[in-house]
């Protein structure tokens, strides 16, 4: 639900603090907006004022050869990943566009969103997280105080690593008004292995035997029938499919040895160019559950685990695909259950050897009703707590959207 | 090094020493309880043995259990506590303090489970480095990150320091490779981040816990990430004119999009002593030598050395040799990896340093160095993490000589503050820990460290934990959380709204 109270929009680091010490001195909350495209995740932020980071945009440091780029925080990514794309780079972590399941435009988004949000795409298995990207950052603790932390280099392990702890942290900790990246050269060729057919278990056996392999892979998704379908693979047979990238030697001889480990599994098909990187980006996007405004979840598990995550729902009238060698479990919710599936996706994350789940879109009054994020061991949830009490000790900053920000 | 000012012993903890020393016994058994002046000795310093300080008394836990117990004892009385895994550290990080217990890691040495499926492997804090790489070994799997210490620096240390390596421009440190950590807060609760799965539900707690030395909690298990080894691996020495000619030629390898699995670069004083040491056929007539190894697979490292080795014609290689044999190229990589006792054969004593710098500017900070190297009168040998901008400068000087160790010291900080004014940082890989701790105000503000020091707050509001590391000045965490409210108008009342 959007917020009664004014919009404030900012367009320094200095506007930014002079209004949060002010928010601070008044014990009056915020709701730290970008673009708002991931704002359907998490509780709805009950705060009085919105702080609007929008106008806070720019590039502001891009060397291709330092692999090293900084932006305000209300940069648009788009805007980013065009300035890469002119130099043959890109965003590593390949961050995944939340528009289109939260029911908005594809193509927006800030790089402060998906840093606060720890976005990433199917790549995070091979080249990390969007926290793992991030070097450096500026940003306003809720005292209304502005730091620094980290810096514009890789190697740097001076004092604690704060630039990657807000990594994650969706506005709840401080706000983020400059962020540092680490950037990389972008592949000069992309090709996928697309096995059809297989099912749940067997499928993410061979992308974790795929993973295991020393050719490199970049992308390791299974989508049954009905998500292949959605994501442009016709045929209503479910589809196994493994990216690789690099320089084009290294794709056509990797391409060839990966083929022949799984050649058992019978034939694989080939995509490369324009249909691999549409398939690709349909699974970072969760393209198969765009669309819908059915209760939606993405559930984080060890790889070989997801399958078992899966099953454990049966009954439940959900539909699914996996990303992440099987590891990241997206889950839609059939619309007549009450709690969004919180009961038995919680469930079925603990009785597989744990890990997390998000409900990541879903009506205000689910998300009010359940705990949106995956809630915490008492210690843990207790420790949570104290650390957002020693970055924000008035609770001005996106109240009751984490657990510990309640 | 007289001169480093640590918190004060507390009279009272020296005075109930044999106490505490029963105490522990009680938890973890008497033989693992140290504190006979002789037995303490071993324990005095770290890798950076500059700095001496006995410990009051030893403890050896075995379980966490006993952590739990030991740290719920100590923090309930009032007793600091510094974490020592096996120290190797270069910056002092397990220091002693006379009047705190050193928590010993070593006997947390087990390996708890090898997970190939899911590529992640837990093991207790006390293994090193190198044996998970050796336990999954047989499979084709490695630990990525691997700091020169890795025979015997343990995994738990690794993640208080968050260290590097020769491979990390690649394949990440640390904390790129960290799945899940168990862990015990001072005030004895366990905590459990990660597991096999990727990412934190809630903040990441992994990040922060990952190179805050041993400040922040005692680590008791790390499951890690394992990688299936590439299928080869070359290298290419190249050889340069000068070190703006070899800088270069690391910015145009990087800009056509090649990742080496290392580049190492050297100036002229460490190719002599490396070469004058092991005979690796290093050329003695270049300013700058730089090792590139490509990793991966085979069509690939083919295919890229080539480009690699035309890069570095086109920027005035002097002397270019492609390994033909891994024989060849482990003897190319024995020079590098024996450059510090290299120069511990042509000088008494030498003090490595561990700065990062854009790569941009390294030809003028290496030209600033030449001169501070005249000025001191030291001279000084540079190892460089050339992928990364990480140098190691070890200035050389002698110890038995009135003054040269301040001077040495005195021309380490300058060069620290070089870092950072060219953009880089104080400690690519070795940690703040004492050695760099007064140097911490050249990188951050006031406000910046009282942010860091409010995270300890959250951890450890009593600061028990490895006080005196990492932060020049302690604040109280009573002083840390007041909020200075200034109450005034609502900012930008002319704005337009909604």
């Amino acid at each position: 639900m959007a917020n009664q109270g004014a919009t404030f929009r900012p367009d320094t680091t200095e506007g930014v603090r002079e209004l949060v010490a002010w928010a601070a001195a008044e014990a009056t909350p915020l709701e730290i907006l970008g673009h708002g495209t991931k704002r359907s995740v998490g509780r709805a932020v009950q705060a009085a004022y919105t702080l609007d980071l929008a106008a806070l945009s720019g590039i502001t440091l891009y060397e291709p050869e330092e692999l090293v780029l900084s932006a305000k925080a209300g940069t648009p990514v788009a805007e980013i990943e065009a300035l890469l794309s002119e130099h043959g780079q890109e965003l590593p972590f390949e961050p995944m566009d939340h528009g289109p399941i939260g029911g908005g435009a594809a193509g927006r988004g800030t790089i402060g969103g998906i840093v606060a949000g720890n976005v990433s795409g199917p790549r995070r298995i091979k080249a990390g997280a969007a926290r793992d990207h991030v070097l450096g950052v500026t940003a306003v603790s809720g005292r209304g105080e502005v730091f620094k932390a980290g810096g514009r280099v890789v190697k740097n392990v001076t004092g604690y690593d704060l630039a990657r702890g807000l990594a994650g942290s969706w506005g709840t900790l401080a706000v983020m008004t400059e962020i540092t990246v680490k950037v990389l050269p972008r592949p000069e060729a992309t090709a996928t292995l697309v096995i059809r057919g297989l099912a749940d278990g067997e499928a993410v056996r061979t992308l974790c035997a795929a993973m295991g392999s020393p050719y490199e892979v970049s992308g390791a998704a299974h989508l049954p029938s009905a998500a292949a379908e959605a994501a442009g693979l016709p045929g209503r047979r479910a589809a196994t499919c493994l990216r690789l990238e690099g320089f084009a030697p290294s794709v056509a001889y990797r391409l060839e040895r990966l083929a022949a480990l799984l050649s058992g599994l019978g034939g694989a098909e080939r995509l490369e160019g324009a249909p691999s990187a549409a398939l690709w980006r349909a699974i970072r996007d969760a393209a198969p559950f765009a669309g819908s405004d059915a209760p939606l979840w993405r559930a984080s598990v060890a790889p070989m685990a997801g399958p078992a995550l899966v099953s454990a729902l049966e009954g439940h009238a959900l539909s699914h695909f996996y990303d992440w060698s099987g590891g990241l479990v997206w889950i839609e919710a059939g619309s007549g259950i009450g709690d969004g599936g919180a009961a038995p996706v919680r469930a079925a994350v603990a009785a597989t050897g744990g890990g997390h789940a998000t409900l990541v879109r879903g009506d205000a009054a689910v998300r009010a009703a359940i705990e949106p994020f995956q809630t915490q061991p008492a210690a843990l949830a207790a420790l949570s707590r104290r650390l957002k009490a020693q970055f924000d000790p008035a609770g001005i900053l996106n109240p009751g959207r984490m657990p510990a920000a309640n | 090094m007289t001169r480093l000012a640590m918190p004060k012993a507390d009279e009272g903890v020296l005075a109930r020493r044999g106490e505490i020393a029963e105490a522990l016994r009680a938890i973890v058994g008497t033989e693992w309880v140290v504190d006979h002046p002789d037995g303490l000795r071993p324990f005095e310093s770290d890798g950076l043995t500059a700095y001496r300080q006995t410990p009051l008394v030893v403890a050896l836990p075995e379980n966490t259990a006993e952590v739990q117990a030991i740290l719920r004892y100590c923090s309930g009385s009032g007793i600091r506590v510094v974490p020592r895994g096996s120290g190797t550290s270069l910056s002092g990080g397990s220091l002693p303090l006379a009047d705190a217990v050193l928590l010993v890691m070593s006997r947390f040495n087990r390996i708890l489970e090898i997970d190939f499926e899911n590529r992640a492997v837990t093991v207790q804090p006390g293994v090193t480095n190198l044996n998970i790489t050796n336990a999954v070994a047989d499979r084709g799997f490695y630990y990525a990150p691997d700091p020169s210490s890795q025979i015997a620096c343990s995994i738990g240390g690794n993640v208080a320091e968050n260290s590097g390596g020769v491979h990390c421009l690649k394949y990440g440190i640390t904390t790129n490779n960290i799945l899940g950590l168990e862990m015990v807060l001072v005030d004895g609760e366990v905590i459990r981040l990660g597991g096999k799965h990727l990412d934190a539900e809630g903040y990441d707690l992994l990040a922060l816990m990952t190179g805050s030395e041993g400040l922040l909690g005692v680590v008791t298990e790390v499951t890690v990430r394992i990688l299936q080894a590439p299928e080869t691996a070359r290298a290419v020495l190249l050889g340069f004119p000068s070190s703006e000619d070899g800088g270069q030629c690391v910015a145009e390898i990087i800009a056509a999009g090649i990742i080496p699995g290392g580049m190492e670069m050297m100036d002229r004083p460490a190719i002599h002593a490396a070469e004058d040491y092991v005979r690796a056929g290093y050329p003695r007539d270049v300013e700058a030598l730089l090792i590139v190894e490509l990793d991966g697979p085979k069509g690939e490292v083919d295919f890229l050395l080539d480009r690699v080795e035309q890069i570095g014609r086109a920027n005035r290689a002097s002397y270019v040799r492609v390994s033909q044999s891994e024989t060849e190229r482990q003897l190319f990589w024995a020079g590098r990896k024996a450059a510090f006792p290299a120069v511990g054969r042509i000088s008494p004593d030498y003090y490595c340093m561990d700065g990062t710098i854009p790569r941009k500017a390294l030809p003028a900070v290496l030209h600033r160095m030449r001169e501070l190297s005249g000025q001191y009168g030291l001279l000084v040998a540079n190892v460089f993490h050339a992928g990364d901008g990480n140098l190691h400068p070890l200035i050389c000087y002698d110890a038995n000589k009135p003054g040269e160790l301040e001077a040495a010291e005195a021309f380490g900080a300058d060069i620290l503050r070089l870092c950072v004014e060219v953009g880089g940082v104080l400690t690519g890989e070795h940690g703040v820990g004492v050695e760099k701790r007064d140097l911490m105000p050249a990188m951050f503000s006031e406000t910046d460290l009282m942010q860091q020091q409010r995270v300890k707050c959250a951890f450890d509001p009593d600061q028990l934990l490895n006080p005196g590391k990492v932060f020049p000045v302690l604040h109280r965490c009573a002083e840390l959380g007041r909020m200075h409210v200034h109450r005034g108008q609502m900012p930008f009342p002319d704005l337009p709204r909604f």
